[in-house]
């Protein structure tokens, strides 16, 4: 069984939601970048999302397209992201998902992306605008892989198409909360549950909701509906107001302990009340 | 495998261009691309809808634009005659009307009210807010804040016609940063809002649907020319950044004997790196929602455009023009800012007309082409715009 598919088990079995993190690798500085991913792993973070920052992220919005724009001021390129990833692998063993746009896959071939992520440690790769339709160049490359593929559901995405983008994927599956860019407001939980409970329907995959979530309230509710929930400008946003404060490890560390607790409250909660969720928590 | 050749047979039926074209986009997206591409091949196949279309052309573009034989710029370059296809006649002033026409119609065939657009030069966003008020649509045009800067005159038609403005200053503030963020208002919007895209860029269907709402310029051309010289032209020359003036030209001559050269910005030169000529200096990659020939590092990050021309400042291009150069049926070659600047005073001091900074650009290598050629050939250009936007731009250089 893969490391995401160990992760998700054993989380099931201690009644958990899982937290997924994502931050730009190399943001603000390669450094601190491993340092923040340090804390956050310490911190209980149960999958880390490592974002490969592109030039033009049209499925992001300003908080992660600001974040891509400091990591590739900094130098950052692929192979520096596989660097990053093979540091993390000395102090952890949490899950990485490589979450990429496809040009700099492209770039460096997929065959050697593919050869690259491996030998660095990543476990999964998410390519946010290589829908199942182009995915075939890429996954004919990919013979027998061991990487994860993790695939985007939409609100949007009707149910027949739900059932095919599930079924070449693996490790879990990302649903998008809402029509939308990443860190929109407006998270709705009545939409987020019934989309989960189509999804459900035709995957037995892990489901982590993601877009808009932010606080450990969000944490918690989504988590009642599906396996786990995904962070991803909210920890941006942190970074970004705290570019010059020496303690932002420390202050990146005790947020994902708090939505880290988020995760155990909610199925502890839900046994009694498998319903009970607040209905249309916004995002900030 | 059989290698495709270029025709007027493609895309295929997942919108591929040989290797090229495609749906790169988030999932969000592509129900909406799938339900767009649906109601495109029905009316592009209905009558009535084809009726509609045309009429308006006709009736309220101005259709069909002269084809006019410059004499004089054919006598000041000692060769070949040539001909100026004059889009720039059209009711706007540049092709750009054709095709927003056409998306505006199939919007109002697919019950959505409201209707986006991005913007380089600003006269696909004076397009749109013009067919959108036709149709009384809410509309809203994505602009990067340098071509806000460039092309003011532009900025306040929009506002004039009812449109928002809506400046972008993420990237470099021009044509790709604004398709950027038109594609991101878009995710969140996509149940009620059509995205109106002004060239053959974009994910499929967008390279073939507006290549087919522009093949009025070449239908019509190849019409005239025959009516004209009683024989089809030698060569046809067009500008090209997104390629969508060069691609309706093309299209109905694909399977004709006649020489295709699209022409790109090359800004300070190419080998300063400050141009716009993805074809020729470009390499393979996935921008905008298609693979394509675009500017980028060898990271995979995009690269800076650069052309005085805010319609050819863009480091993409359309799917079909990657595949017709790699299938040799089409060359592109380049035109520095400064050979731009020259054409555009030459065809305005010659034949008295003005044109518009992107196709003073064909203008300029078709004068280069047409003194390589004896008297006996024929090159039609496609003056795809007028020029009063850019006088503020030419009178600073």
């Amino acid at each position: 069984m893969s490391r995401l598919g160990q992760v998700f088990k054993e989380l099931r079995q201690r009644g958990e939601g899982a937290l997924v993190g994502f931050v730009t690798a190399g943001d603000p500085n390669p450094e601190t970048s491993l340092a923040l991913i340090r804390s956050m792993c310490e911190a209980g973070l149960d999958v880390l999302e490592l974002g490969v920052p592109f030039s033009d992220p049209t499925a992001d919005g300003p908080v992660i397209q600001r974040s891509s724009a400091r990591a590739l001021g900094q130098g950052m390129t692929l192979e520096k992201v596989f660097g990053l990833c093979r540091e993390i692998r000395r102090f952890s063993r949490v899950p990485v998902v490589i979450f990429s746009y496809y040009n700099p896959i492209l770039a460096v071939g997929p065959d050697a992306f593919y050869e690259k992520a491996v030998d660095a440690g990543a476990d999964g790769v998410l390519v946010v605008d290589l829908p199942p339709e182009e995915s075939p160049e890429m996954l004919d490359a990919w013979k027998g892989r061991d990487l994860d593929l993790i695939r985007l559901v939409a609100p949007t995405t009707p149910t027949p198409r739900m059932e095919a983008i599930t079924r070449e994927a693996s490790g879990f599956v990302y649903l998008v909360s809402m029509t939308g860019v990443t860190g929109s407001a407006g998270l709705d939980l009545s939409e987020v549950e019934a989309t989960a409970v189509r999804l459900k329907q035709v995957t037995s995959l892990p489901v982590c909701v993601g877009f808009g979530i932010s606080k450990p309230e969000h944490v918690e509710a989504v988590c009642g509906v599906a396996d786990g929930a995904v962070v991803g400008s909210a920890f941006e946003r942190l970074i970004e107001e705290n570019l010059e404060t020496k303690t932002l490890p420390d202050l990146i560390g005790s947020y994902t302990q708090q939505l880290k607790a988020a995760t155990r409250k909610t199925l502890l909660g839900a046994q009694g009340n498998p319903a009970g969720h607040a209905a249309g928590v916004t995002s900030g | 495998m059989t290698m495709q050749t270029a025709g007027q047979n493609l895309p295929d039926v997942r919108g591929h261009f040989g290797p090229y074209g495609g749906r790169y986009v988030a999932e969000t997206l592509m129900p909406a691309l799938l339900e767009l591409e649906e109601a495109y091949l029905e009316v592009r196949t209905a009558e009535s809808f084809q009726k509609e279309f045309r009429d308006l052309l006709e009736e309220y573009a101005g259709r069909p634009t002269p084809l006019f034989h410059a004499r004089r710029l054919s006598e000041a370059c000692g060769g070949a005659r040539i001909y100026l296809k004059r889009e720039d006649l059209t009711h706007t002033g540049a092709h750009k009307i054709n095709n927003t026409l056409g998306q505006v119609l199939l919007a109002r065939y697919m019950g959505k009210r409201k209707v986006i657009a991005e913007t380089g030069a600003g006269q696909h966003g004076v397009a749109t807010a013009t067919a959108a008020a036709l149709f009384g649509m809410e509309c809203k045009v994505f602009m990067g804040t340098e071509d806000v800067r460039r092309q003011a005159p532009n900025v306040r038609r929009m506002e004039l016609l009812g449109a928002q403005v809506v400046p972008v200053a993420s990237g470099t503030g021009t044509l790709k940063d604004a398709m950027n963020e038109a594609m991101r208002y878009w995710v969140g919007a996509v149940r009620d809002t059509f995205y109106v895209i002004g060239s053959v860029a974009g994910p499929h269907p967008y390279p073939q649907m507006v290549r087919d709402f522009q093949r009025v310029i070449g239908d019509e051309a190849r019409r005239q020319i025959l009516e004209r010289e009683g024989r089809l032209p030698d060569a046809l020359v067009a500008c090209v950044g997104g390629g969508s003036n060069a691609m309706g030209l093309f299209f109905p001559f694909l399977d004709d004997p006649v020489d295709l050269i699209g022409v790109e910005a090359a800004g300070e030169g190419v080998p300063t790196g400050k141009h716009a000529a993805t074809l020729g200096a470009g390499s393979v990659g996935v921008l905008h929602g298609s693979k394509s020939y675009v500017l980028q590092d060898e990271n995979g990050q995009i690269r800076e455009a650069h052309s005085i021309s805010a319609g050819l400042d863009y480091p993409g291009v359309g799917p079909e023009h990657a595949w017709l150069k790699e299938s040799g049926r089409a060359a592109y070659v380049s035109v520095t800012d400064r050979e731009a600047l020259e054409a555009f005073r030459r065809l305005s001091l010659l034949e008295g007309i003005i044109p518009a900074l992107e196709s003073a650009h064909a203008v300029a290598h078709a004068m280069v082409e047409a003194a390589r050629r004896d008297g006996h050939q024929i090159l039609i250009v496609n003056l795809s715009g007028r020029g009063d936007k850019d006088l503020g731009i030419v009178f600073r250089e």
